[in-house]
């Protein structure tokens, strides 16, 4: 099977600040690939090296068999879509405004939209079940809604990769498993590579089909999530106290959290 | 979803039209209307040259009245267009480049090329845009390293530079004896009677490419709008977008600084006001802010022409009063 990103020997910094250090991996089409990490590992940057928004000072990367660098940047936009950490839009555009913007790196540099352009916003927006919200401004949505139109609009890109930066960060426990199933369905029924960010151990056991785990900038484990969540691996890095079981929901691990002031701790009886 | 067929070409057509029949209304109206205080008939008659008898009337109307209404209406739809280009790349409902400072540092440049004895064009409109371009620079150094979208910042560096700015012109003003200075003020203040048609065709050919140049970017700015990372991701080149972008607008500005001096606010009132009516896609709101803003500025210098009793005042002086109550009510709600 073709890798959909495969990285050798990627090495970043900022100036001084050495962020990546010899990173080597793949990542198959047609995965669900979540990257993990404590704060400051380098996960955000990792992925925008792979959006090709920042340049790596070391390193091949390699996008479906072919060299990121040889890609022109409506070639890169045609085969991958960003949905980035949310940020507050003071200019209003409507729901159908926003997700047509995806359709541009097929178009013009005007961005003019035949009919074929509003068919596939629209069955975007169908599969993200935002259809019923065309009209309305980013504004007047909820935290929810307003990802899944962001989701919509890089669907309308056709990228063969979809990456996302923090999709449930600050969003409720309806809508965070509303956003991982919606991706899990487009990989499935469309066939998208999924490789997302995120802090949330417990989401990304269950959804991701590999995981990396990053620790200040190098490879900490890296592979199915019953193999990278185990107690050892993530007390170590996360340094603290932490039970790791089977979620009684499925057949992945479950994260929990000890807390360690006294009075709050485990129960007698409970054996690490 | 009702739109089946490509509707923004529809839209921009619509617009278009509804808003250069309003300017061209508004012309009309400026032309018809001043001290002599001739009918619209008059004047048409005049402008299409049926009858045209009454050569006084011919002389007020081709020779003061129509480079004055044009030269409004060009730098309406400059200043106007300044401000919605500003506004996408800094991503700030507030910028604007009376308010940022750049017709500031315009102004300066003009000042510095007229004293040097250069002739307006294209001595002046040089030196202006240098001044434009130099407080650009000082402006993105000064709110580089922090984030853009820091509303404050950003307004408080460009309150700073246009103050700097306005120290500069003041002492370069005092420190010279040229009489061709004698009526900076009235010019500082954004004086469009002294326009004859020579001058303001050569403003209208300098100005016309940058609008083309803006609505062929109007989609990236759209996509700028949406996040840098977003827009890099969708194949906008960044940095040249931007770069392209600032030059453009800067030289426009510049441009009209030096043929009327500084009238702020234009770039505030327009874009916000067609943004409300036709919403953010800058593919509309290019052409709606060239064509509404120039009726904007036509509609403000007749009334500077004949409000005062006597004479006439700047027309920055009515921009600014209309103006200057909107960025105080837009501040307080982005302070929500």
């Amino acid at each position: 099977m073709k890798k959909a990103v495969d990285i050798k020997g990627l090495n970043f910094s900022y100036s001084d600040n050495e962020i990546l250090k010899n990173l080597s991996f793949s990542v198959p089409e047609r995965e669900f690939f979540i990257i993990i990490g404590p704060n400051g590992s380098g996960k955000t940057t990792l992925m925008k090296i792979i959006a090709g928004i920042l340049k790596p000072q070391k390193g091949s990367i390699q996008i479906l068999d072919r060299p990121l660098k040889e890609y022109a940047r409506k070639d890169l936009a045609k085969t991958i879509a960003l949905v980035p950490q949310m940020a507050a839009l003071d200019f209003p555009f409507t729901v159908t405004e926003l997700v047509l913007m995806g359709r541009s790196p097929h178009l013009s540099m005007l961005g003019f939209e035949q009919e074929k352009d509003m068919e596939i916003a629209e069955n975007a927006m169908v599969l993200t079940g935002v259809d019923h919200l065309a009209h309305r401004t980013l504004d007047q949505l909820s935290g929810g809604e307003c990802q899944r139109v962001f989701i919509a609009r890089a669907i309308c890109q056709e990228p063969k990769i979809i990456l996302l930066d923090e999709p449930t960060a600050s969003l409720d426990l309806a809508n965070q498993i509303k956003v991982m199933d919606l991706m899990d369905k487009l990989k499935k029924e469309i066939g998208f590579t999924v490789i997302v960010v995120s802090h949330d151990v417990n989401l990304a056991a269950m959804y991701g089909s590999h995981l990396l785990l990053l620790n200040a900038g190098i490879i900490a484990s890296l592979g199915k999530p019953k193999d990278v969540l185990t107690r050892h691996i993530l007390e170590d890095i996360y340094n603290c106290k932490l039970l790791v079981d089977e979620s009684p929901v499925g057949t992945f691990p479950r994260v929990t959290l000890v807390p360690r002031s006294e009075g709050r701790g485990l129960e007698d009886g409970v054996n690490l | 979803m009702n739109h089946k067929t490509p509707f923004v070409l529809k839209r921009i057509m619509v617009v278009s039209l509804l808003l250069l029949l309003l300017l061209l209304i508004t012309m009309l109206i400026g032309i018809s209307m001043g001290s002599t205080g001739n009918g619209v008939k008059a004047v048409l008659q005049s402008l299409f040259g049926e009858g045209g008898t009454d050569s006084i009337l011919d002389t007020i109307v081709w020779q003061i009245r129509f480079p004055r209404v044009l030269l409004a209406a060009l730098v309406g739809a400059t200043l106007s267009l300044g401000g919605l280009v500003f506004q996408a790349l800094l991503r700030n409902p507030l910028a604007e480049p009376y308010i940022l400072g750049i017709s500031g540092g315009s102004a300066i440049g003009a000042i510095i090329g007229i004293l040097a004895g250069l002739s307006r064009f294209p001595g002046v409109s040089f030196t202006a845009f240098l001044g434009s371009i130099a407080t650009l620079v000082l402006l993105l150094i000064m709110s580089s390293g922090q984030s853009i979208l820091k509303t404050h910042t950003l307004l408080l560096s460009g309150v700073m530079v246009n103050a700097f700015c306005g120290a500069i012109i003041m002492f370069l003003v005092s420190m010279t004896q040229n009489s061709r200075l004698h009526n900076i003020i009235f010019w500082l203040m954004g004086d469009l009677s002294m326009s004859d048609i020579r001058q303001v065709g050569i403003l209208a050919a300098t100005l016309l490419p940058c609008f083309i140049i803006l609505f062929l970017y109007s989609h990236s700015m759209n996509l700028l709008l949406v996040g840098n990372e977003m827009a890099q991701t969708m194949g906008v080149n960044i940095r040249s977008v931007t770069t392209i972008l600032l030059v453009t607008t800067s030289f426009m500005v510049s441009s009209t600084v030096c043929h009327c001096g500084l009238i702020g606010f234009v770039g505030l009132v327009m874009p916000h006001l067609l943004r409300l009516i036709i919403g953010s896609d800058h593919r509309v709101l290019v052409p709606a802010c060239i064509l509404g803003g120039g009726a904007y500025m036509v509609i403000c210098d007749l009334l500077a022409r004949l409000l005062p009793q006597q004479g006439e005042m700047p027309a920055g002086v009515i921009t600014a009063m209309i103006g200057a109550p909107l960025f105080i009510y837009l501040l307080k709600r982005s302070k929500r």
